[in-house]
């Protein structure tokens, strides 16, 4: 297998309710972004992760659609689909074409238009991805199954509802310092106990919003990023993928994200480093019960003890362990396609010391987690400065 | 066209049939065609007891569109005596009394209607034991 | 053996509106409504409730009480007047749910509020006549009464479900009967969402005269007298008039006021007095003989008397008993809540 680098990445000026834009300008605008970031001229191959751009929009075949709009028809475009995760997932697919040898220059992005349809549509939509016939028939949302990780994590372990607000609490923070954060705005863990509730214990505080966004990257070989780049390449160390039942109740522990810790122990096996090794981390906090299950997964902190290390500031900006400095899919929006490659967007700026306010000094090593449905599948890349 | 689906599940979702697996006795709800503990694919099927214990629950305030009327209702993941775990609404208690490990027993529901002239679509939910 | 009842079961909601805050609303009297119709409050169905979810949890305490297998139920017979489909059967839901499909008859019944004992009879013939071994007939409703009319402080929910064969009978069939002309005092006409009725006209010439003709038939059949019987029930479109009818036979209290539930359930039409029946028989003694009368209106009345075996005793504890589910754990709707849950508010179609 090649080395692989990332030598470009673009997404939207801001995320958020983008009335004027269609599915396709949003895309094409980010993936014009990473194009214009990599100064390349041409793709070799493209893969568009995108979760549900038929009910959102009415429209499928978008590898082929995008393609075409971004100027680059006849090229082998492909796209893929894991809930949540098809954005991680977009990103591991070009990944592969590029080590394996079989093309050079692939752009990997996600995208997801989802104001297009009601809030009823959208929660149905969404509730796609998790088991139609055994979950959604009974009325099951998303913010619903994360609702009962919530509850058997604050049953195990004594995980308060403040300690879930303190995540929202800690990305809106950071959110502020990013010019793309579809919420820029301060929040109280006050604020977030008193706002409605959506699925108890949830409120409409813990719950990452309805977005409309793309993002999109350009990865290349090693060898290839070192003579045509004139940034500094970001290399893929390590990627792991893994899968697990889409239905909550199959799962033995509800509070425990398997197919999070197998992806992550995939990952950092590859990247032959370990977790004192990382500088910071974008996880998927698609609701605040994700970012402590997520965290806890990843071995960041022993299981039950997100809360509390969230409460003490060690996953804040200037913490030990920095999450989602970005603001998260919490405070930057999560339209769902394009949350995994958004997520390697804001690592690879970091690594390149170009994350503006955000930024962490000295950043050399980062870990992106992307998750589909209640935890069906998830995605981990390690960057690490070339 | 909801009914040639609606028709296939009738079996799990009235009569709660489930896949037992001849090998290693592991049942699985809704039935499966090879068993992911021991890879064998031969199955009898069994019917689940009605009875078990809320694992995990939430309370849903704000449901899709088929369940937009019976909100704030309460959603949970509930083990059958047996072990096999499902997920179903627990109804004829206030939300707020239902709590984790509180025994129920699955009883004959209506869960949504598709639209007013669509099909009536049917299934269990859980009350208090 | 003679054909009779093998098992028995029966089912209501919790919610229940009481009268007072029907009659709140509409600016009625509410302690004239509960002296008139001697009816407190009434069960309300839940959204996810309806005549066959109701049939079905009766039914599953039939079986359990019956001791056999879904499969062992030869015919289904669902009567009702709310079945939930206009076309397409209730029957077959329920036996899918039982497992009494696919070696099962079955068709749905509808004559107003008689629409179960006419199942209940045709799943006694059946068995009488050899054709099947178990027969199962079911009185269910969630009746429909327009808002502000005084059908609607009584319009309940509820079910009573029976399976009748020759072997484990816990109440004999010795006699059946039935009296039925054309009489126009309640009906509703295709396409119209509430019932009509003509107001004092369902008493004398409806109710009490096929109620009283059915009673005093079935005795004369049989040669028995009301002190034969250890109980009665009567149809109960409320608490009144089945009273009054036994008063008029010759029943007592205690013969009549067991089976009686109208005035804490309201009339669960075509579930009225099979529900009542149940309540007899998770108290009757070995011996015991019970007298059923029916009303539908449009009017008949099915009458039967069944005798109480040895065997009752073993299976009344096999499944919840009526008079506890009755006056079990209760959730009082607001009037609001009542007309949501019985889908009378117009709303949006989807998509708006």
């Amino acid at each position: 297998m090649r080395d692989v680098a990332i030598i470009g990445v673009g997404a939207n000026p801001r995320w958020g309710e983008l009335w004027g834009q269609s599915l396709r300008d949003i895309f094409v605008e980010a993936a014009l972004a990473a194009i214009d970031d990599a100064g390349v001229d041409h793709l070799d191959g493209m893969y568009v992760g995108c979760m549900s751009s038929g009910i959102f929009t009415g429209q499928e075949h978008l590898a082929s659609l995008m393609s075409d709009y971004l100027g680059q028809k006849h090229i082998p475009a492909t796209r893929v689909e894991s809930a949540c995760a098809s954005g991680g997932l977009a990103v591991k697919s070009a990944f592969l074409e590029v080590a394996s040898g079989y093309r050079d220059i692939i752009l990997a992005g996600g995208v997801e238009k989802m104001t297009d349809v009601s809030g009823g549509e959208a929660t149905f939509a969404l509730g796609t991805a998790a088991d139609g016939e055994y979950e959604g028939y009974h009325g099951a949302t998303f913010p619903g199954l994360y609702a009962m990780i919530a509850k058997a994590h604050m049953a195990r372990y004594g995980t308060t509802h403040e300690m879930l607000a303190q995540v929202a609490v800690k990305n809106h923070a950071n959110g502020m310092l990013n010019p793309m954060a579809q919420y820029r705005s301060e929040i109280t863990v006050q604020q977030v106990l008193n706002s409605v509730m959506i699925a108890e214990p949830l409120h409409i505080l813990d719950c990452s919003p309805i977005t409309d966004g793309a993002a999109a990257v350009i990865l290349c070989p090693l060898d290839m990023a070192k003579k045509i780049s004139k940034k500094q390449p970001v290399k893929i160390a390590g990627v792991g993928h893994a899968t697990d039942t889409i239905q909550l109740a199959q799962r033995p522990d509800p509070t425990w994200l398997e197919s999070t810790a197998l992806a992550a122990e995939a990952a950092f096996k590859m990247a032959g480093v370990s977790r004192k090794d990382i500088d910071l981390y974008e996880v998927h906090d698609c609701f605040t019960i994700a970012e402590l299950a997520v965290i806890e997964a990843l071995g960041l902190v022993d299981k039950g003890k997100s809360g509390e290390a969230t409460l003490k500031g060690r996953t804040a900006r200037t913490g030990d362990i920095p999450v989602n400095v970005s603001g998260g899919l919490k405070s930057k929006g999560h339209p769902v396609g394009a949350t995994g490659a958004v997520q390697i967007v804001e690592l690879t700026r970091q690594l390149r010391g170009e994350a503006g306010e955000r930024q962490i000094a000295k950043a050399r090593r980062a870990l992106a987690q992307n998750m589909g449905g209640s935890g069906g599948s998830a995605v981990v890349h390690i960057l690490e400065v070339a | 066209m909801p009914s040639a689906n609606y028709t296939r599940e009738i079996p799990q979702r009235y009569r709660l049939e489930a896949s037992r697996c001849v090998k290693c006795g592991q049942v699985h709800y809704p039935p499966r065609l090879i068993c992911p503990g021991c890879r064998s694919r031969q199955f009898e099927t069994v019917a689940l007891p009605s009875g078990g214990k809320v694992v995990t629950y939430t309370i849903i305030s704000v449901g899709p569109s088929d369940f937009a009327a019976e909100v704030p209702y309460a959603l949970g993941i509930v083990e059958l005596e047996g072990g096999v775990r499902l997920m179903a609404q627990i109804v004829d208690v206030p939300p707020e009394k239902v709590s984790i490990g509180m025994p129920v027993t699955l009883e004959f529901r209506k869960l949504y209607e598709e639209g007013k002239a669509g099909i009536i679509c049917y299934g269990h939910k859980a009350v208090p034991a | 053996m003679m054909a009779g009842i093998v098992g028995w079961g029966a089912h209501m909601p919790r919610y229940r509106v009481k009268v007072e805050e029907i009659a709140r609303v509409w600016g009625a009297s509410a302690e004239a409504y509960k002296k008139g119709l001697d009816v407190q409050e009434k069960s309300v169905p839940a959204p996810d409730t309806d005549s066959v979810t109701l049939s079905v949890t009766a039914a599953r305490r039939a079986l359990k009480r019956a001791g056999i297998r879904g499969a062992d139920i030869g015919a289904c017979y669902v009567g009702s007047e709310s079945h939930p489909y206009a076309v397409k059967p209730s029957g077959t839901i329920v036996a899918e749910a039982l497992g009494a499909t696919p070696e099962c008859r079955c068709a749905d019944f509808e004559f107003a509020c008689k629409a179960g004992t006419e199942g209940m009879a045709v799943a006694l013939g059946l068995v009488d006549a050899g054709m099947v071994r178990y027969a199962l007939g079911i009185g269910a409703d969630t009746s429909q009464g327009a808002p502000g009319d005084a059908l609607e402080y009584t319009a309940s929910a509820g079910a009573a479900a029976y399976i009748m064969g020759k072997e484990g009978v816990v109440a004999e069939c010795e006699h059946t009967y039935s009296y039925m002309t054309d009489t126009a005092d309640f009906w509703r006409r295709e396409h119209q969402y509430y019932p009509q009725h003509a107001g004092r006209f369902t008493g004398e010439p409806a109710y009490f005269k096929h109620v009283t003709g059915c009673a005093t038939g079935i005795m004369k059949k049989s040669g028995t007298k009301p002190a034969d019987f250890a109980f009665c029930v009567f149809h109960q479109p409320n608490g009144k008039f089945p009273a009054t009818v036994a008063k008029q036979l010759g029943f007592k209290p205690e013969q009549w006021k067991q089976g009686l539930l109208c005035p804490l359930l309201g009339n669960t039409y075509s579930g009225s007095s099979p529900m009542g029946l149940s309540a007899i028989l998770d108290v009757a003694e070995p011996g015991d003989r019970i007298l059923h009368v029916s009303y539908g209106s449009g009017s008949g009345s099915d009458g039967f008397i069944y005798r109480c075996t040895d065997r009752i005793r073993e299976v009344q504890g096999l499944a919840p008993k009526t008079r506890d589910i009755l006056e079990g754990e209760r959730f009082y709707l607001s009037y609001g809540e009542y007309v949501k849950f019985r889908g009378k508010i117009i709303m949006n179609e989807r998509g708006a």
